[in-house]
């Protein structure tokens, strides 16, 4: 990584009631860097990247984006911290009110004020790169499998052509072909953009395709990071329980007495 | 000490649920008058809201005003001479409290329940986060255009529900106790006055923002998956029909109180 980071986090803390999600995390995203977040469900993962987006307002911390604080924002200047960023939903999240082509170009439309027939052909355009048909693009979102719908989230999510690309576990529920074909898919992307990404996923296959860098986050704080390729011999309990995905390690699954 | 704890915390509850709502009215408020105002999106939703309803509304009226005059006959001839008064009371009571009453729950219920649960929806499968991400703030994108189209359609729906209410007592006065029907129209048009109609109308564009009003509210902050979707959908027809009687008994103190 070099010169000043794209996003850096500092301190982050969050949580609901007595359930203290994110404990004091730290960790810094370069310019056109990919880093994956790894760790087992309800570690936090999902909350660490809506702190980032702005989606959820931390307790405590910071979180920077260009070296710009971005928590404690009004309203009004999130939304243009907003325009930097684009995300793939785990659900996809859809606007099921509205075609395929429309769901596209919804932020370029509304975010960015383009008109319907130019924002259309950036959208069909966009839709082409992702490997949809346009004929795909006068269907409704409810018409489509999940792994359809999966490549219009990524090409909603890629075509205001964002700085910052948030994917929320891109591969889950998905089958592991097209898990694949999404992963390569957030790799053309993310490197034809030039743009920086964040992901989180527990799909060990998917981060060690997409990420330049890995971070495992364990209990709200991030425990390991570096290279993709070193994960396996990170010489850390945690993180080798974690990617062979084994019961028996430090980590306990802890199962709440009700 | 513990049953003071609960009252405690039930006051506390219903504090933070006031301050809430306050809030979240504040916010759809300022959003309907601040640009960009969606007008495509009102035009759809005063659609839904106005001339979709006309069938239940209209088929609602017609029967309330048959039943009144039927009720008004049968008990006002106790009275000598109560019966020549049917076609003022008739009037009088569609105009002032049975059309803005009866069309506003009418509406309440199959409104009040469409927006709760199309948010709702929205908000458990992250199509509300996605707006955001999309530099499109939800409360101008699916709040305003509602709270808008509702204040205009209610009044429009409660004309004309007054309109059908009082032919439906002139059917019955004319055609099943044999009135004359030119004197009966006439009693009612010398009676009516203009303060009567205008009165109902500024309680039903009340009633129409608090449907919406409720619909939203309860359908942004519904979690929790189908049953809080549910439970949204609930909260918002019981909220609503409890407010429009209680608003309706404020508003006719305020507006007949000289």
């Amino acid at each position: 990584m070099s010169g000043a980071p794209k996003i850096a986090v500092r301190g982050l803390k969050k949580a609901f009631g007595d359930n203290v999600v994110l404990d004091g995390l730290d960790l810094d995203v370069g310019v056109g860097e990919s880093v994956v977040v790894i760790g087992g469900s309800g570690t936090g993962k999902s909350v660490l990247v809506k702190c980032i987006m702005g989606l959820m307002e931390p307790d405590s911390g910071s979180v920077k984006i260009d070296g710009k604080e971005v928590t404690g924002l009004s309203r009004g200047e999130r939304e243009k911290a907003m325009q930097k960023f684009g995300m793939l939903f785990q659900g996809s999240a859809l606007f099921d009110s509205l075609r395929v082509w429309q769901n596209v170009a919804f932020g370029l439309i509304q975010g960015h004020g383009m008109g319907q027939a130019e924002a259309k052909e950036v959208a069909l355009k966009t839709m082409g790169a992702v490997g949809l048909d346009p004929e795909v693009g006068e269907l409704w979102p409810a018409e489509l499998s999940g792994g359809m719908q999966k490549r219009v989230g990524l090409a909603r999510a890629i075509a205001s052509k964002p700085e910052i690309i948030i994917f929320d576990e891109p591969t889950t529920g998905l089958d592991p072909i097209m898990g694949d074909v999404i992963n390569n898919l957030i790799v053309e992307c993310v490197r034809k953009l030039g743009a920086t990404a964040v992901s989180i996923t527990h799909d060990m296959a998917s981060a060690h395709k997409i990420a330049d860098r890995i971070a495992m986050i364990y209990k709200g704080k991030i425990i390991w990071q570096g290279a993709a390729k070193s994960i396996d011999q990170s010489g850390n309990p945690y993180v080798d329980q974690f990617i062979h995905g084994r019961a028996e390690g430090p980590i306990q699954m802890e199962i709440r007495a009700l | 000490m513990n049953f003071l704890g609960r009252i405690g915390r039930v006051f506390l509850g219903f504090c933070t649920g006031t301050g809430r709502l306050t809030l979240f009215t504040f916010n759809g408020v300022s959003h309907c008058f601040r640009p960009p105002i969606y007008f495509k999106l009102i035009g759809k939703q005063f659609l839904d809201i106005g001339y979709y309803s006309l069938p239940v509304v209209g088929l609602t009226a017609i029967f309330i005003g048959m039943v009144l005059a039927l009720q008004l006959h049968t008990g006002f001839s106790r009275l000598t001479g109560g019966e020549s008064a049917i076609a003022q009371v008739v009037v009088l009571g569609m105009t002032r409290e049975l059309g803005p009453v009866i069309a506003a729950l009418m509406v309440a219920g199959r409104i009040g329940a469409s927006i709760a649960a199309e948010i709702g929806t929205m908000r458990v499968t992250d199509q509300i986060d996605a707006l955001s991400t999309l530099s499109t703030n939800p409360y101008k994108y699916l709040v305003a255009p509602r709270l808008l189209a509702a204040v205009v359609a209610l009044p429009c729906l409660v004309l004309i529900a007054d309109i059908i209410g009082v032919f439906g007592g002139f059917l019955m006065a004319s055609y099943k106790f044999g009135f004359n029907p030119s004197a009966y129209l006439q009693n009612t048009a010398d009676f009516l006055q203009t303060d009567d109609v205008v009165s109902g109308l500024i309680k039903s564009a009340v009633f129409g923002f608090i449907i919406a009003l409720m619909g939203c509210y309860h359908g942004y902050n519904s979690r929790g998956g189908a049953q809080g979707v549910g439970a949204a959908t609930t909260h918002a027809v019981v909220s609503a029909s409890v407010m429009i009687l209680m608003f309706d008994y404020i508003l006719s103190a305020l507006l007949f109180s000289s």
